[in-house]
C-alpha cells in the first residue's frame, strides 16, 4: 500500500435488511485529492460517505484512516467534518456560533475562535454576516455557512454529501468555481458526492462512479469520459452514441454496418462488443475520400453553443451529432470518425443466462416463475438446469400479469437501431432484453420467453 | 332575522358554558355562607383568603400546597420522561412508530376514573403504601403522553440532519442532545409541560383513589370533602376564582406561543 493514502475501504459491504447497498467496495483516496462519488440515487453513494463518516458501520470489510482501522472510533472522534445536503445548520443560534460550535466543544479560547471564525467567514465570502439568524440567509449563503462551520475545525477531510442541489444552476456554478479554490487553497482532501455528472466533470481530481452497490469505473474526469469500460458510465457521463459492434482484428472495429479503424487491441479477432463513439467526435466533411458513411439528417436542434442532430445512417442506424454548424433536415451529409475517438468496451454480457429447475419434460422453473420449453427428453423433474435466452427472445408485454413472471424497466440504452433493457423482476432477477419498441424507465411489463428460445442444458454438477 | 338567531345561538351557548364560572365570580364577592344569597359587595372573602381567618384555613392551604407541589414535580418529570420517549419514538420504524403512537394516546381518552381504579389496584398488587409518591407516580402516569404529543411535531418539524452535524462537529451523543435536540424542541416541551401541569391540578379521580388513607388532600379532594361536610366554605368561592383565572392565563400562553412559533416556519 502506497504511504499517501488517507482513506482505504477494503471489501466493504453493507446490507439495509435483504438489501445490498454496498457490495464488495475497495477504494483508496490519496492525501489532497479532490474525489467525487458519483452515481443515479440509490447507487449506494450516500452510504460510502456516511460508512467513512462514521454514521454507519459496515456489514463486512475494514476502513483505513491512514493506515489504521477506525472502525471502532464514533463520528464525532473522526478527524472529518461534513457538509450536508440540506445545510443542517442549527436554527437556534446564528451564525458565529453556528460556526463556532465545534471550536467551543473543544474548549478553545474565545479569542483564538473570533480569529478563526472571521477567517472561515473570509474564506466563504459571508465576513458581515456574523450576527445574522441563519434562517433569515438564502440558500447559497446558508450553504456557505454549512462549509464554514465544518472547515474551521480543520478537518483532515472535509466530506460533501451533494452540497449544491438545492440550489438554482446559476448558484451552484458560482459554488462550484469557489469549491474548487477552496480545495487549491486549503490543500485538504475533499470528498463529494453527487448524482451530477457535470459537477463531477468540473471539480474531480478523480471520479469513482458507482452503480448498484458497485464501483464501476474509477478515474479522472479525461478517462472517465473518453474511455468509459462499460455501457453504463458511458451513458452515464455526457452525451454518448452506444452501439453494438464487432472487433475484426487488432484496431479494426466493425460497427453501423461499416468498418472503421481505432487504437484498441488485444480483444482478439471477431469478437462481439459495444463501442462508444461521443456525439462530438463524429465529423462532417465535404471531400469524399474523408467520408467513411454517409447519413441523412432528419432533426437538428440549437442547444446554446452547438447544435445537437440526429442522423439516420445508409446501413439504417440512428446517430446523434453535436457540431457548431447546423446542417439542415433532409441533407445527405458525409461522415468520419477519428480512431482515436472510438471507444471499445468488452460486451458485459451476449445472453441471459438462468439457474433453472425442471418442474417436468416441458416446463422449467427459474427467475419465479414456470416457463414453457420444449420437450427435454434427458432430464427429468427436479433437476438442476442452466436457461440461456438470447436478448432478442424476450418479450415484453404490456400487462403485468399477462407475463409469466412480473417486473419493470430498470434501466435502457438506444444502441441506433434498437433499445437495450434492463428489466427487474419483482423477485429480484435481472434480465436483459433488445427490442425495437419504446418503453420507459420505470414502465411496468409482463415477460415471457417463447419455449423454442429456451436453450436446456443440464447443470455440471458441482 | 336568521342572522340574528344565528349569533344568539353562539351567545346562549357560551352564556350557558361560562354561568357556573361567572356565578361562582359574582358570588365571590359577597360574604354570605349560603351560596346564592347575596348580601352585598364585599372582599372579605379574598382577605379571609389572604389572611389565613377563616375556618379549617390550615388544611385548606396546605391542599393549595399539594396541589402546586404534585403538579409541579409530576409535570417536570413528564416532560423528562415524555421528551425522552418521543425522540426514541421518532427514531422508530414506520409501522412501529404508528403502533406505539397510538398507544401513548389510549391513555389519554381512558376516562379518569378506570385509570385511577387501575393505579389504586397495581399499586395495592405491588405492595406500596399509597400517600403522596402514588398520587406522584398517578399524576407521571397520565402527565408524560401529553407530553410525548406536543413533542412528536417538533421532531418532525426538525432537519434530521442537525443531530448528526452536531456529532459530526464533534459532540458526543449526549451533548449533541443537550445542546441541540433540546433547543430545538423546546417550545414542544415547554407545552406539555403546562398541559400536564393543568391535567395534574385539575385531576379528582386518579388522586381520589391513589392518596392512600393518610388524610393527604390536594384541592379537588378537599372541596370533595368540604362540600360534603355541609356546605362550601365561603372562602373556596374567591379561591375558584383565582384557579379559573390562572388557567385561563396559562391557556393563552399556550395558543399564543404556538401562534408565534408558527409564523416563522409559514415565512420560510
Amino acid at each position: 500500500m502506497a504511504g499517501d493514502h488517507i482513506i482505504d475501504l477494503k471489501h466493504v459491504s453493507k446490507r439495509f435488511g435483504d438489501k445490498v447497498v454496498l457490495d464488495d467496495i475497495n477504494l483508496y483516496i490519496r492525501k489532497g485529492e479532490f474525489v467525487t462519488l458519483l452515481g443515479p440515487s440509490g447507487c449506494g453513494k450516500t452510504t460510502t460517505l456516511r460508512l467513512i463518516s462514521g454514521f454507519l458501520a459496515p456489514d463486512e470489510g475494514e476502513i483505513l484512516l491512514n493506515g489504521k482501522d477506525i472502525s471502532g472510533i464514533p463520528p464525532y472522534k473522526r478527524p472529518f467534518n461534513t457538509v450536508f445536503q440540506r445545510y443542517a445548520l442549527f436554527p437556534h443560534l446564528d451564525v458565529y456560533d453556528n460556526i463556532a460550535f465545534g471550536l467551543k466543544l473543544q474548549k478553545v479560547p474565545e479569542d483564538e475562535i473570533d480569529k478563526r471564525v472571521g477567517r472561515v467567514l473570509k474564506l466563504v465570502s459571508m465576513s458581515d454576516y456574523e450576527d445574522r439568524d441563519v434562517e433569515s440567509l438564502s440558500g447559497g449563503q446558508q450553504q456557505r455557512v454549512a462549509i464554514a462551520r465544518a472547515l474551521v475545525n480543520q478537518p483532515e477531510i472535509l466530506l460533501l454529501d451533494e452540497p449544491l442541489a438545492a440550489l438554482d444552476l446559476k448558484m451552484r456554478k458560482d459554488m462550484q468555481i469557489e469549491l474548487k479554490e477552496m480545495h487549491r487553497k486549503l490543500g485538504i482532501t475533499f470528498i463529494y458526492v453527487t448524482h451530477d455528472q457535470e459537477e463531477a466533470l468540473t471539480l474531480s481530481d478523480t471520479i469513482v462512479v458507482m452503480n448498484e452497490g458497485k464501483i464501476q469505473q474509477i478515474g479522472t474526469p479525461t478517462d472517465i469520459y473518453n474511455e468509459p469500460v462499460n455501457c453504463f458510465v458511458a451513458d452515464f457521463i455526457g452525451e454518448s452514441n452506444i452501439l453494438k459492434g464487432r472487433m475484426l482484428r487488432d484496431r479494426r472495429v466493425a460497427f453501423i454496418k461499416h468498418e472503421f479503424d481505432c487504437v484498441d487491441e488485444g480483444f482478439g479477432e471477431d469478437v462481439p462488443v459495444d463501442v462508444v463513439v461521443r456525439p462530438e467526435d463524429i465529423y462532417f466533411t465535404t471531400d469524399p475520400a474523408k467520408c467513411q458513411f454517409k447519413a441523412t439528417v432528419n432533426s437538428c436542434i440549437f442547444k446554446g453553443v452547438h447544435y445537437e442532430m440526429w442522423v439516420d445512417t445508409d446501413t439504417g442506424y440512428e446517430l446523434m451529432i453535436q457540431d457548431y454548424d447546423p446542417y439542415e433536415v433532409g441533407t445527405e451529409v458525409m461522415l468520419y470518425i477519428d480512431p482515436d475517438d472510438i471507444q471499445v468496451m468488452h460486451k458485459e454480457r451476449t445472453r441471459n443466462v438462468f439457474d433453472g429447475k425442471m418442474v417436468d419434460e416441458t416446463h422449467v422453473e427459474m427467475i419465479g416463475g414456470v416457463f414453457e420449453c420444449l420437450p427435454q427428453p434427458g432430464l427429468s423433474g427436479g433437476e438442476n438446469v442452466k436457461v440461456e435466452a438470447t436478448f432478442e427472445a424476450v418479450d415484453l408485454l404490456d400487462h403485468q400479469e399477462d407475463g409469466v413472471v412480473a417486473g419493470e424497466v430498470h434501466f435502457l440504452l438506444y444502441k441506433g437501431d434498437h433499445y437495450h433493457l434492463t428489466i427487474l423482476t419483482d423477485e429480484g432477477y435481472h434480465l436483459w432484453v433488445d427490442t425495437n419498441d419504446i418503453w420507459d424507465k420505470g414502465d411496468l411489463v409482463g415477460v415471457n420467453i417463447a419455449a423454442a428460445d429456451l436453450k436446456i442444458t443440464k447443470c455440471d454438477e458441482a | 332575522m336568521k342572522k340574528f338567531l344565528a349569533k344568539a345561538y353562539i351567545y346562549i351557548l357560551l352564556v350557558l358554558l361560562y354561568a357556573p364560572l361567572i356565578f361562582i365570580a359574582v358570588f365571590s364577592f359577597t360574604e354570605s355562607k349560603v351560596l346564592g344569597n347575596w348580601t352585598g359587595f364585599s372582599t372579605r372573602l379574598y382577605a379571609n383568603l389572604f389572611t389565613g381567618n377563616m375556618q379549617g384555613s390550615s388544611s385548606l392551604l396546605s391542599a393549595v400546597e399539594n396541589t402546586l407541589l404534585i403538579a409541579l414535580i409530576s409535570a417536570l418529570v413528564s416532560m423528562l420522561l415524555g421528551t425522552i420517549a418521543a425522540v426514541g419514538i421518532y427514531n422508530l420504524r414506520n409501522r412501529t412508530r404508528q403502533a406505539v403512537t397510538f398507544l401513548n394516546n389510549i391513555p389519554m381518552i381512558n376516562p379518569d376514573v378506570i385509570t385511577g381504579v387501575s393505579l389504586f389496584l397495581l399499586f395495592v398488587f405491588l405492595h406500596i403504601s399509597q400517600g403522596y409518591t402514588t398520587v406522584i407516580l398517578a399524576h407521571i402516569s397520565f402527565g408524560t403522553p401529553y407530553v410525548v404529543l406536543s413533542v412528536l411535531p417538533k421532531l418532525a418539524q426538525m432537519n434530521p440532519n442537525i443531530y448528526e452535524a452536531a456529532l459530526d462537529l464533534g459532540a458526543t451523543p449526549s451533548q449533541a442532545f443537550w445542546k441541540v435536540l433540546v433547543p430545538q424542541l423546546r417550545p414542544g416541551m415547554i407545552s406539555g409541560f403546562i398541559l400536564a401541569f393543568t391535567m395534574s391540578l385539575d385531576d379528582f379521580a386518579v388522586t381520589f383513589f391513589t392518596r392512600g388513607t393518610i388524610g393527604l388532600d390536594t384541592l379537588s379532594t378537599y372541596i370533595y370533602t368540604d362540600a360534603r361536610k355541609g356546605g362550601l366554605t365561603p372562602e373556596l368561592r374567591p379561591l375558584m376564582t383565582l384557579i379559573f383565572l390562572i388557567i385561563l392565563v396559562l391557556l393563552l400562553v399556550i395558543n399564543l406561543r404556538s401562534a408565534r412559533t408558527k409564523t416563522p416556519n409559514r415565512a420560510r
